[in-house]
């Protein structure tokens, strides 16, 4: 199947040129940074982890967001979904990608990986992280490929991939719950001290990663002309304004536990990420309050049925809601997890432009990785008759 | 043969690079082993010199597993002589010119062992 | 043929078994009588060692307060250790200087007492009975000897700064860059670290091996007292038991090993 992506439209190949371009930037950035160490970075002793880890935890959720079409479509035969279901695996498998080398990148000797394996260490979660993302990605790409085969082949899968999917469903709230206890276990990060982490992680995940594939899926009807099916959009709108809802539900928890218990401790990173420290505001809060207000306008559009099944708004209802989540969890977890620090100082941290240059290309090889995914994807299905 | 237009070519190009070392180096002096400044003062080493040139880089490895992460920072020699474990301070010691001894033999194997990023040099080389 | 094939495998398998067999038994006696006593190579500690159960520091805070005081323990403690001298955000420090509220975060007494809350302290690793980063960290480059020192491998290091997330007490410095260019003179009997690697206090098991204490301590005109606290019996346990004391965030259950007189 591989050779679909050797013939396509001109335009096919200016656009993977265009990612080739911004991935050798990303790369050259890299390097340097391989060089001169982490430096030009804008961590520091007291936010250690930054921009990297957040965009990793962001698109842990985007890879386990595949499930959203896995669970209705087998657990309980949905067959609208099935036409769309192998977009999902294989966003998923450009999203873990992307995940891995978040890390990689992150390290500050990323030649010694390897020892995560040569001294296997079960007490670390981020032993287990690697362990079920390894996994989730096997799982994917064999899944993937071998429905897309039968597809191809116009016949029924194998009855042993269905082992496999139905493993691959628990497997994705598992990496996502192994994500969450990498924060959620750790004593004397406040903001990441709370039972709640995981299912708020797997709520943002469950109506970001959906979001994503529809906004992608729109934009692929109006390159190619593949029609995700009506059907199928307005259930997984549903879903969205569901996850969504639960997502913002599970915010609001937080706040509550906060500021009813009043424990200083509690309050303190959700004041600095919204206000500010000592009549200080930090940059972070101008985004915090825009990503209340979108999560809260998307919310709204996408649980009224009105305004959710209209496909004009639908679009930009999502865009916004992707980027509500985004920021709360691509901004807002990692820089609420360091403010205030361990000796309850406020040290400012800021992506710097080496970091959003790196961060940049890696989303250009999550972004080469789907288009030649779906190339072939969609290339099969139109063989097939199931365009 | 399908398409021998594209795969002859493909063979040719594949066995060119493959052969690559060989050709360059093709003619080349011959390998010599390198003539390393051993220390004037001391004849013996820790274990004797044949099993020093050929292993020194696992009992490296033992003794900084031992020292660092078990705390046992004297080493019993086979010869039954006590030596406290440590690169800077017994290695290094005795073995003082770094680039005439350590860098010799390594650069000429193509072995860059990342020592000397931690690991203080021994005033002897400046 | 086929018979002489079956018969060299025969002797080949046989010949196998038997050096091997021949390894299990107890070598000869001819062999036995001029063999050292004890197998070569050993490794041990050394004579001199100081050894204990469960290292631990108690530092006289209402001695401990003037500059010259800290000026002499850090720079006795980051020149041998060749901790490089960053000014930044992204420095490197070992022991240091800080105010009573970062140190006690969880005091939030709101009429302290005047001399306890204008003092200083010094903050350095807790060497914790329980510690978070040890718990965190994937490849065991970080870990807990037997003697309660939390000791780092920069050699088995990956750099992820897992640990610098799970210290809740920001004992932990990465090298964000190359620090050699950083270390003024630099102590040729202790290694540097390279980029890309976490470092931090280490009580100094590298002296304590051969018979000293600690820098810090050696240089603290007595106002820091280093010792076994599984020993009733010990300088450290007696100070504890005669004064009252404070640990740094006792609430998180890592256990600190370093009290602070008030």
């Amino acid at each position: 199947m591989i050779e679909k992506v050797l013939k396509g439209p001109i335009s096919f190949y200016a656009w993977l040129a265009v990612l080739g371009g911004v991935i050798s930037l990303g790369a050259m950035v890299y390097l340097l940074q391989l060089f001169l160490g982490l430096r030009i970075t804008d961590l520091s002793r007291d936010v250690s982890w930054g921009f990297y880890i957040a965009q990793f935890t962001y698109l842990v959720g985007v890879a386990a967001s595949a499930v959203m079409l896995v669970l209705p479509a087998y657990f309980h035969h949905y067959k609208q979904f099935k036409k769309m279901i192998i977009l999902g695996e294989f966003m998923a498998i450009a999203a873990v990608v992307m995940c891995m080398l978040f890390i990689v990148v992150d390290m500050g000797q990323p030649q010694r990986v390897l020892n995560v394996i040569l001294h296997p260490t079960p007490n670390s979660i981020m032993f287990w992280d690697m362990t079920v993302l390894t996994g989730y990605l096997l799982l994917n790409v064999v899944i993937g490929w071998v429905t897309l085969e039968a597809e191809r082949h116009q016949v029924d899968p194998p009855k042993w991939i269905k082992f496999f999917i139905y493993l691959s469903v628990f497997w994705a709230f598992s990496i996502h719950t192994v994500t969450a206890f990498l924060y959620a276990g750790i004593p004397g990060r406040h903001y990441w001290l709370t039972a709640i982490m995981a299912a708020r992680f797997l709520a943002s995940a469950f109506c970001s990663g959906p979001a994503i594939l529809l906004l992608l899926a729109f934009l692929l009807k109006r390159i190619t002309g593949f029609e995700p099916g009506k059907d199928a959009v307005r259930t997984l709108s549903k879903i969205i304004a569901y996850a969504m809802g639960i997502n913002v539900f599970f915010y609001a928890l937080e706040v509550f536990t906060a500021f009813y218990s009043q424990i200083p401790g509690h309050m303190h990173p959700m004041v600095a990420l919204f206000s500010g420290h000592d009549g200080h505001s930090l940059w972070v809060n101008a985004w915090m309050w825009t990503a209340a207000v979108l999560a809260l306008v998307s919310l709204l559009l996408m649980a009224l049925p009105s305004t959710r099944d209209n496909e004009q708004l639908l679009p930009f209802t999502l865009a916004i809601l992707v980027l509500a989540t985004w920021i709360d969890k691509g901004l807002g977890m990692l820089i609420g997890g360091f403010t205030p620090n361990t000796f309850e100082q406020i040290t400012v941290y800021s992506p710097s432009i080496a970091e959003l240059t790196i961060g940049l290309g890696i989303y250009a090889i999550g972004a080469l990785i789907l288009s030649l995914l779906w190339k072939i994807a969609l290339d099969v299905k139109r063989e097939a008759g199931t365009f | 043969m399908y398409n021998a237009k594209y795969i002859a070519p493909g063979i040719l190009i594949f066995l060119a690079l493959f052969t690559l070392p060989f050709w360059y180096n093709f003619g080349a002096p011959k390998y010599e082993r390198p003539a390393l400044a051993l220390p004037v003062t001391k004849t013996d080493c820790i274990e004797p010199r044949d099993v020093m040139a050929a292993t020194h880089m696992q009992l490296l490895d033992t003794w900084r597993d031992m020292a660092l992460r078990q705390g046992k920072r004297v080493y019993v020699s086979s010869g039954d002589k006590e030596w406290t474990i440590s690169l800077q301070n017994t290695c290094m010691t005795c073995h003082v010119n770094k680039a005439e001894f350590c860098d010799k033999c390594h650069n000429s194997n193509s072995v860059s062992p990342y020592c000397w990023d931690c690991h203080v040099e021994p005033r002897g080389n400046k | 043929m086929k018979n002489s094939r079956r018969r060299f495998l025969k002797i080949a398998g046989l010949s196998f078994l038997g050096l091997a067999g021949s390894r299990m038994l107890p070598s000869s006696s001819a062999e036995a009588a001029t063999a050292p006593a004890e197998e070569r190579p050993v490794y041990r500690n050394g004579e001199r060692a100081f050894n204990a159960r469960h290292w631990g520091m108690v530092i006289n805070t209402r001695a401990f307060d003037n500059a010259e005081i800290f000026a002499a323990v850090i720079s006795a403690c980051h020149k041998y250790h060749n901790v490089p001298d960053i000014a930044s955000k992204q420095e490197v420090k070992w022991i240091w200087k800080a105010g009573y509220h970062e140190t006690f975060t969880d005091q939030l007494d709101n009429y302290p007492a005047k001399s306890v809350v204008e003092r200083h302290y010094p903050l350095l690793c807790n060497h914790c009975v329980n510690p978070a980063c040890v718990r965190v960290c994937p490849t065991q480059a970080t870990f807990r000897r037997s003697d309660g020192i939390v000791a780092m491998d920069y050699h088995r290091c990956i750099g992820c700064r897992y640990c610098m997330a799970g210290c809740p007490f920001g004992a932990r410095s990465f090298n964000f860059r190359d620090p050699r260019p950083f270390v003024a003179d630099v102590n040729s009997a202790f290694p540097t670290r390279m980029r890309g690697v976490v470092e931090k206090c280490t009580f100094c098991s590298e002296l304590l091996a051969v018979g000293e204490m600690p820098l810090c301590v050696k240089a603290s005109n007595g106002t820091i007292a280093f010792g076994d606290l599984s020993d009733p019996n010990s300088k450290v346990r007696k100070l504890l038991a005669e004064n009252f004391t404070l640990r740094r965030k006792p609430t998180l259950g890592t256990e600190p090993s370093v009290y602070y007189i008030i």
